[in-house]
């Protein structure tokens, strides 16, 4: 047995860094820049945890997962425990372990950060689950005695995934339904290789399989059928269909060959594979002179992905300042090195193309910054007269997504707001008894994490509604 | 896995095929498409649903050798499967009894897709007649297909081997100029065909309907590839579409993007033929 530390000895452990991929060697090759850690490494990070009686960390993660306890499991060298420990609340533990803004969540709020540098709890994540992915296999748990009772779930991304496995763990019938001809959603066709390999996604669906959940691709719910159709055949359904509509400038030029939404650029690259063109038969524009417009991670993704893929420079044109992007700290340092320019407090007027009808350049305006929005952030100002042109043979459009309105047209019954986002109550009750939404279709678009912590919420109501008297309480739309 | 069920030619390098597709039958109305992708490295692909069996899940796509997935998608036989068939797609072509006559125009294979729209027509009660255009006769396709769904099927080929002399234009002119109470046009085929018929009824005020093939990806409104600026706006074909206004289309700018991978397209057919169809993808 080994010897409790202090909590003096604990806080003496520095915070362990994670190995890149060298910037230089990384924008030739489509690898995983963040290599992982092995296991003295993750052993010696698991001991900085002061395991608080009252974890801070755990109230500030939407998956609930018991932090403190995986944590003491890879302490101990325990890595299957440990992944069993993540896996009881998490359906998707390696992939938030790569794509949670940790930050923002559990790490903001771990003790050992008031002081300290906070434990890095996302890095001993991706370790645990890899581990039971790769190493050695986590025994499928016992599941509840079957109720009877059939759910589909619309939309295999990180919504309806988690929402899919919560409920077939505890004995439903559960179908999930996925447009696409791969489950994953935005963890498939958005988040690049480099970030989240497919690999991870295809082991962590397999894993909601092997419990019982039946998947169906190539079904697009609002089309293949209604939601109401649904209804008929299932006894609750789970609205999980993402924003899934790009949203563009609306300036003259914006439909120039050459200028993409960052949803399209992304799909054709990452879903399509189209980077391994033509050994894969989607195409896509080879850049070499990109601009991406915007300043969330996936202007990120998209500027990262277009050096790795064809462009000599690519560049962020955002337009608002440095402070106020809302892409993860780590995102944009991983762009710097790998040599992404950033120009900022710009506003793309229009774009200009050549008799090709190919994209030349993007016409911008300097901005400066006023008095704070509604979102808080210091609104920008065009500066009259401050008209210049960025040189460009591709342009990668990342400013967010709207409401894809598909699947709210076949769902009589259930309402959206004015945005065409699904109205829902807190725990993802729609207007609708036994249908509930969750993940980007109701917030407007968000972080995975998020996603999954509205799963989790709507996979209680709805068992709380299979398992109980059908009654279903009138719907106030959370705030 | 779909299966290919009849595979048959109809002229040179055109195709008919028939697929098992029993979701897709069972729903799918006029003017919908589908989209595939034929193994693990293919693309996707959209395809107008030119027919379907709801009964026998079976539906009907017409297409032409021009690319990489066309040519592997016609070396295929009977028997074979297609990976993955998705839809119906888009919106259906809205369908209801006119207070005149209904005439669709077809060029090209553009033909197979709008023969459910002329039967839909006929099914609601319209007068309907078909003007199809092709080079040259042997390169006519559906004619009796059309037949047997209009009351008059009319025939243009650019050289006179087969019906009128010159363009469907011309044929709808005098089908105007003979007194016809036409009231809504549906031109589907090539985009400078269906320009130039919109371009010839925007000043006689002829509604005239027309329905798109834009370059896609995912076909659910998911990536704006298939964007259109239609009245001054953009619109996402797939989603929103496929058939707008002709008279309010952007034309040129939608011609130029359907040219946006010409040259990746050459390159991927120049593969194809180095390494053939199954590239590692298909078993």
């Amino acid at each position: 047995m080994k010897k409790e530390l202090t909590v003096q000895e604990r806080c003496a452990i520095p915070r362990h860094e994670m190995p890149h991929q060298d910037p230089a060697k990384r924008v030739r090759n489509f690898d995983e820049v963040a290599l992982g850690w092995d296991r003295e490494t993750a052993m010696e990070e698991a001991e900085r945890c002061l395991l608080c009686k009252n974890p801070q960390c755990v109230t500030n993660c939407p998956a609930e997962i018991d932090i403190p306890g995986f944590v003491r499991k890879i302490a101990e060298g325990d890595f299957l425990e440990a992944a069993r420990v993540l896996r009881a609340s998490s359906a998707l533990p390696a992939v938030c372990g790569r794509v949670c803004p940790q930050e923002t969540q559990c790490e903001l709020t771990c003790v050992m950060g008031k002081k300290y540098k906070s434990v890095a709890i996302g890095r001993l994540e991706r370790f645990a689950s890899d581990y039971a992915l790769f190493k050695e296999q986590l025994p499928v748990p016992a599941i509840a005695a079957p109720t009877g009772k059939r759910v589909a779930v619309v939309g295999a991304g990180p919504a309806g995934i988690t929402v899919a496995g919560d409920l077939v763990k505890l004995g439903h019938d559960v179908t999930l339904y996925e447009a696409l001809h791969e489950p994953g959603g935005v963890l498939l066709y958005g988040i690049p290789e480099f970030r989240l390999p497919k690999e991870i996604v295809r082991l962590e669906v397999e894993v909601i399989q092997q419990l019982g959940v039946k998947l169906v691709t190539n079904f697009v719910v609002g089309r293949t059928a209604s939601v109401d159709e649904l209804l008929q055949e299932f006894d609750a359904v789970f609205l999980g269909n993402g924003a899934g509509a790009p949203s563009f400038l609306n300036v003259p030029g914006e439909n120039l060959n050459g200028v993409y939404s960052a949803s399209e650029y992304l799909t054709r690259c990452n879903l399509m594979k189209a980077y391994q063109f033509p050994r894969y038969t989607t195409p896509v524009a080879t850049g070499k002179k990109v601009a991406v417009l915007g300043g969330g991670n996936v202007a990120m993704d998209a500027v990262r992905m277009s050096l790795r893929r064809s462009a000599d420079a690519s560049t962020i044109l955002y337009r608002r300042s440095r402070k106020e992007m809302p892409a993860r700290v780590e995102e944009i340092e991983n762009a710097e090195e790998e040599g992404v320019k950033f120009h900022f407090l710009i506003n793309p007027v229009r774009f200009l193309g050549n008799e090709t009808g190919w994209v030349t350049g993007v016409e911008c305006l300097r901005m400066e910054l006023g008095e704070p929005d509604a979102s808080g952030r210091r609104r920008p100002i065009p500066i009259k007269g401050s008209e210049f042109v960025v040189d460009v043979d591709m342009v990668v459009v990342a400013i967010g997504q709207s409401a894809n309105p598909i699947v709210a047209s076949t769902a009589t019954g259930v309402e959206t707001n004015e945005r065409g986002y699904f109205i829902a109550d807190e725990d993802g009750r729609t207007t609708k008894p036994g249908v509930c939404a969750g993940g980007d279709i109701v917030t407007g678009a968000a972080t995975v994490i998020l996603a999954i912590g509205a799963g989790k919420k709507a996979a209680r109501a709805m068992h709380e509604y299979l398992s109980g008297n059908g009654s279903w309480p009138v719907v106030t739309p959370h705030k | 896995m779909h299966t290919i069920l009849l595979k048959k030619i109809l002229t040179e390098r055109t195709w008919h095929m028939r697929v098992a597709a029993p979701l897709i039958a069972r729903k799918c109305q006029a003017g919908q498409f589908l989209m595939l992708r034929i193994h693990e490295n293919g693309e996707r692909i959209p395809l107008t649903i030119a027919n379907w069996d709801r009964e026998a899940g079976t539906i009907d796509i017409y297409f032409q050798e021009i690319g990489a997935t066309t040519e592997l998608l016609a070396s295929m036989k009977e028997g074979d499967t297609i990976l993955d068939v998705v839809g119906p797609l888009g919106n259906p072509t809205h369908v209801e009894k006119l207070d005149g006559t209904f005439v669709m125009v077809g060029g090209g294979f553009g033909i197979a897709a709008g023969y459910p729209v002329a039967r839909a027509f006929k099914e609601a009660g319209n007068r309907v007649i078909a003007v199809l255009g092709a080079k040259t006769k042997n390169l006519l396709i559906c004619e009796d297909l059309l037949k047997s769904v209009c009351d008059e099927v009319l025939v243009a080929t650019n050289d006179g081997s087969y019906g009128s002399q010159g363009m469907v234009s011309d044929v709808l002119q005098s089908l105007l100029d003979g007194g016809e109470k036409i009231v809504l046009v549906y031109p589907v085929g090539p985009p400078i065909m269906m320009k130039v018929i919109s371009q010839m009824t925007l000043p006689l005020k002829l509604k005239t309907i027309v329905s798109l093939n834009s370059v896609m990806v995912d076909g659910t409104g998911m990536c704006g590839s298939c964007r259109v600026t239609v009245a001054g706006r953009t619109r996402f074909v797939c989603s929103e579409g496929i058939d707008f206004d002709g008279h309010e289309v952007n034309w040129d700018e939608m011609m130029s993007r359907q040219k946006m991978y010409s040259r990746q397209e050459k390159e991927a057919l120049e593969y194809y033929h180095e390494h053939g169809g199954c590239q590692g993808g298909c078993q």
